[in-house]
């Protein structure tokens, strides 16, 4: 009986979303009030049907309804209660009723606080959302539907894919949503400017919470993944350039550069069209990359369950909504005044700089992950373009990058001069220079490629602690008792844009010990038997099964000299299809992670295991931690300001960049 | 526009510079469309066995009471000169279940004979499963390690062969019969081999 | 990136026309400069960082260059799957159903790992042509199959001849856990 309210209230939810995308779109052209007034409830009641529509599918996960064909194919009834939880959105269906319930939830939130919004601005916005939203639910009815039933009921369902049973996999689909959903807000308003024809100041105010927003989740959501493959895969690695991580990384460089232009938007009214056009092509990738995911067209590791027909529905969303868009886009940015001038070295000169980095960096894994698909349309030939590649490219883009990020935040607006900041810093230069050579002492000739990480994170770091200590103490007349009060009582947003630069730093440094740092040895040992890792002594002590609630467990014990640590690597065989997956054995210190997996048996009372020394791993997430921490900071102090476009009074003093 | 220096060729080349985006993602969705239409989808992808004689392989039964199969259950002499049905299934493949009431209405309304491949399960799952949902086939094969789905290039669950009167695999689908699938993929042909016996 | 190009002022201060081109220039040369190292360095890294894909039934017929990396793809051939006695080395066999290749691998096999399966693995072919592997990814799950394997069959398909085994085979016994025994 849920399933089919349930089911209602998606065809109900549709009907609703056709109503907000045409009503107040004809009402912001004509000009009536009244119709546009339409925008506001069509999007609460949309947004009441899902959550209505997503309970009742939660419903039939959390009691086992295996009438319900998704339940059956994705449930059992031995699974843990977060799994059967997360499990409504991990398969495609009830990812998509996610995805479209956090829209209606983003599109009632302008609602409600976008009161003071231009109302054609937030009619046309809400209808372009309403639009979007029109789109997926119709895709849903006809290709996907999460209530289908299933007659007879079997007395147990398929289960969840065993990979996907674990808590960093069932948190990192909401979080990526969030932030896809957060950059359609930011695509609606782009779209709704470009009708409107008024890019301004307030326009970019209202953007950047929802571009903050987006980019926090996103950030969030690629970390848990790359920590999911980090500790269940078993390889080792944190980051494969697999389509389906490409697919959420694309866009968060997007993200990352909307959110720096639209600064610009904002204090010097310059660099509009480029802006709506980065908002545009945000919400672009995350279409493409999900397309790309669900419609088998490539291939990956972890894939959903592929499907053509499926796919060709997809593609006509996306020719809809991106086709639409750049459509818009074409015909109306060429009107868009432009403003303010600048030197190329200023603080403007620095976020293009920024922004050309970044757009080139996505443009290029764009490119390695279409690649394969467009020979393979050309010559016939089935290729696959592996990691090397996104190494040789990618790296060379970030390294001047993150040189620059170090300066960017010292040059104030319109023009700067170079050698005063350059002076600034020479202490952090220093501190750059010192690290390294200390590095070089421990790893010259072993892999010296990653010297330029480290000095790259040094003087990002150093730079980073230089800019904020800068604001505190501006002159040297401030005392450095005044300095401590005054960095009390800078604006978050200043403390958001330094955690997240000082994060991005820490970032740099984890994944330069994780790539190239590592040590690694694969050994079939005894029980009893110590196999040495990098100055650690890794004895195996005690192979044993152990139960869990829906599998069975082979656990392999390791004792670690000289740390006296003991680590415990899991085999997991799951009951309902037999599957098993790998739990490695990590042990996180400040400095390093030790990893352990256990291997199947190899004759002779041996086991294989393969054991890791990875310097820096934590700082992975520690950095990751540290961006969203700043992403959330900026976002708290903007709450002040989301009643904008009332022009704040705008603090005299040098607004931070956050 | 307030720019007064130069507006003719500015705006042109603004032009063409704002619709860029556009071209390039047309020709992106070219290729997409392209791909999704004729590129590798496994659905589509003709089988090995198209037109060759079923394979050697020789299935236990999966049911006491009820027969294997192997290659000398195919062809004249087997089933009346009618076509058969190789169906692959297994008890935890939650497709097979939605396709099984059509299946069993395939082989009670129309007669035609049904050989069940179970394939990569358990002997006793199997069976409570044919008997909670019903057993149309007329003979059961038992494969518990994939190795005749190997044989037969099974590339997912569930699966379904027509093989001819003579022995011959004529047409294979990928994934669950529905209506649809069973008018336009399975009926015409069953209706031309009827035809032909005439 | 060539958008940046459109953005000029209306002009508020002295000698405007100048400094407006100005600002343009710079922002159009960057974007070019930027995307012609940008394409320079993609068109180096493809040239080197592309793997090619062939079946057992291509790599029986010798056509992998010599040397190669590339990837192979195609089914775990049953009960193939050996630990060779330095307990780490796992040998076995890919098949297309028409030709099969032997494949080794120094370390643990992916937990999805299985009999029948497909696989796909990155790797070189020995002077034996033993395929050597660096890499050895298995399919998630049974509804789901590498398009890389799927090729394979698929080609194996279109250009084999005859049958691809002679002999009745008879299947029996039951399922096993550990795909790979040891020797």
């Amino acid at each position: 009986m849920m399933a089919e309210l349930g089911h209602y209230a998606l065809a109900l939810a549709l009907g609703v979303a056709l109503i907000q995308a045409i009503v107040p779109m004809v009402g912001a052209a004509r000009g009536d009030r009244r119709w546009m007034a339409v925008a506001p409830s069509a999007a609460l009641t949309q947004f009441g049907l899902l959550l209505f529509a997503f309970l009742a599918l939660m419903q039939a996960y959390v009691t086992s309804d295996f009438s319900v064909l998704n339940v059956a194919a994705n449930s059992h009834s031995l699974k843990p209660m977060l799994y059967k939880i997360s499990g409504v959105w991990g398969n495609h269906e009830g990812s998509l009723l996610l995805w479209v319930s956090v829209m209606a939830l983003f599109g009632s939130l302008v609602a409600v606080f976008g009161r003071n919004l231009p109302p054609g601005l937030k009619a046309r916005t809400l209808a372009i959302q309403g639009l979007i939203a029109s789109g997926f639910l119709l895709f849903m009815l006809f290709t996907s539907n999460p209530f289908d039933r299933l007659f007879p009921a079997p007395l147990e369902g398929n289960d969840l894919n065993p990979l996907l049973q674990d808590p960093g996999l069932a948190f990192h689909p909401p979080m990526l949503y969030v932030g896809y959903v957060g950059l359609s807000i930011v695509f609606s308003f782009a779209c709704a400017a470009l009708i409107e024809g008024k890019v301004d100041a307030a326009w970019a105010r209202w953007v950047r919470p929802w571009t903050l927003l987006a980019w926090a989740f996103l950030t969030a959501g690629i970390a848990l993944g790359s920590w999911w493959a980090y500790y269940e895969l078993g390889w080792g690695g944190f980051w494969y350039w697999d389509p389906v991580e490409n697919a959420s990384f694309m866009p968060w460089l997007v993200a990352t550069a909307l959110l720096h232009s639209a600064i610009v938007v904002e204090k010097r009214d310059t660099l509009k069209s480029w802006t709506i056009l980065l908002a545009i092509i945000g919400f672009s990738l995350s279409l493409i990359g999900t397309f790309l995911v669900r419609s088998g067209v490539l291939t990956s590791v972890h894939a959903f369950a592929s499907d053509p027909e499926r796919g060709v529905f997809i593609l006509l969303l996306l020719c809809v909504s991106i086709g639409g868009s750049f459509a818009l886009y074409a015909w109306r940015a060429p009107s868009l005044a432009g403003g303010g001038l600048f030197r190329p070295i200023s603080r403007e000169g620095a976020l293009v700089l920024n922004n050309l980095l970044l757009t080139t960096a996505s443009a290029t894994v764009l490119l390695g992950t279409l690649y394969p698909l467009l020979l393979e349309i050309v010559t016939g030939d089935k290729i696959s373009v592996g990691p090397p590649f996104f190494n040789a490219t990618f790296v060379p883009i970030m390294v001047p990058l993150f040189v620059a990020l170090g300066v960017g935040p010292f040059l104030p607006w319109k023009r700067a001069d170079l050698s005063p900041v350059l002076r600034l810093l020479t202490v952090a230069f220093v501190f750059a220079v010192a690290v390294t050579a200390a590095a070089a002492l421990v790893v010259w000739g072993k892999a010296a490629y990653a010297l330029i990480g480290i000095a790259v994170a040094a003087w990002l770091a150093a730079a980073t602690v230089t800019e904020i200590i800068r604001k505190a103490k501006p002159t040297a007349s401030v005392t450095w008792g005044q300095a401590v009060r005054r960095l009390g009582n800078l604006p978050r947003a200043a403390w958001g844009m330094s955690a997240a630069h000082l994060g991005v730093a820490v970032v740099v440094a984890g994944a330069t010990g994780a790539s190239l740092l590592t040590e690694e040895r694969i050994e079939a040992v005894r029980i009893g038997e110590t196999v040495p890792v990098a100055g650690f002594e890794f004895v195996l002590t005690d192979v044993h099964t152990a139960p869990g609630p829906n599998y069975e467990a082979t656990q392999g014990v390791f004792h670690v000299a000289p740390t006296g640590l003991t680590l415990v690597a899991e085999n997991r065989k799951f009951f309902s299809n037999g599957q098993v997956t790998t739990e490695a054995a990590i042990e996180s210190t400040l400095w390093y992670d030790l990893y352990a997996v256990l291997g199947d048996p190899a004759g002779d009372g041996r086991y294989t295991v393969r054991l890791y020394f990875k310097p820096l791993v934590p700082w992975l997430w520690i950095g990751s931690t540290l961006m969203v921490l700043g992403g959330f900071l900026s976002l708290s102090d903007r709450r002040l300001r989301v009643g904008a476009p009332r022009r704040s009074a705008a603090p005299a003093q040098a607004q931070p960049a956050e | 526009m307030t720019d007064t220096a130069s507006p003719k060729p500015t705006s042109g080349r603004r032009w063409l510079f704002a619709a860029l985006p556009l071209v390039l993602f047309a020709a992106l969705a070219g290729a997409f469309f392209y791909q999704l239409r004729y590129g590798t989808d496994p659905k589509l992808i003709p089988s090995a066995l198209i037109g060759d004689p079923v394979p050697q392989t020789v299935l236990e039964p999966l049911k006491s009471d009820k027969p294997g199969f192997g290659p000398d259950d195919f062809g004249p002499g087997s089933a009346n000169g009618q076509p058969i049905l190789v169906n692959v299934f297994a008890s935890w493949c939650v497709p097979c279940r939605v396709e099984h009431p059509i299946i069993s209405a395939l082989a009670r309304e129309r007669g035609i004979p049904v050989y069940g491949l179970n394939s990569k399960d358990k002997r006793e799952d199997a069976i409570r499963w044919l008997n909670e949902l019903g057993d149309p086939y007329t003979r059961i094969g038992y494969d518990p390690l994939g190795r005749a789905g190997i044989d037969w290039g099974v590339y997912g669950y569930p699966e379904t062969f027509l093989v001819s009167p003579k022995g011959e695999v004529v047409y294979k689908y990928v994934g669950p019969i529905t209506p649809q699938v069973l008018e336009r993929e399975f009926l015409p042909r069953l209706d031309a081999f009827a035809e032909g016996a005439q | 990136m060539t958008a940046l190009g459109d953005n000029r002022s209306s002009g508020r201060r002295r000698s405007p026309a100048a400094r407006r081109k100005r600002t343009r220039l710079f922002l159009v040369l960057g974007g070019l400069v930027f995307l012609g190292a940008a394409v320079v360095l993609s068109l180096f890294a493809l040239r080197e960082n592309v793997n090619y894909f062939f079946g057992p039934t291509e790599v029986a017929d010798g056509k992998v260059p010599d040397g190669a990396k590339f990837r192979i793809g195609g089914l775990v051939e049953i009960g193939s799957c050996r630990i060779l006695g330095d307990g780490v080395t796992r040998e076995f066999t890919v098949t297309d159903g028409a030709a099969s290749v032997r494949v080794t691998y120094e370390g643990l096999l992916p937990s999805l790992f299985r009999d029948g399966q497909g696989v796909v693995a990155l790797g070189r072919l020995d002077m034996q042509n033993v395929f050597i592997a660096e890499e050895v990814l298995a399919k998630h799950d049974e509804t789901y199959m590498p398009t890389e394997a799927v090729e394979a069959m698929k080609r194996a398909g279109t250009w084999q001849e005859g049958e691809p085994d002679g002999g009745a085979k008879t299947v029996t016994g039951a399922g096993t856990t550990d795909p790979c025994k040891a020797l």
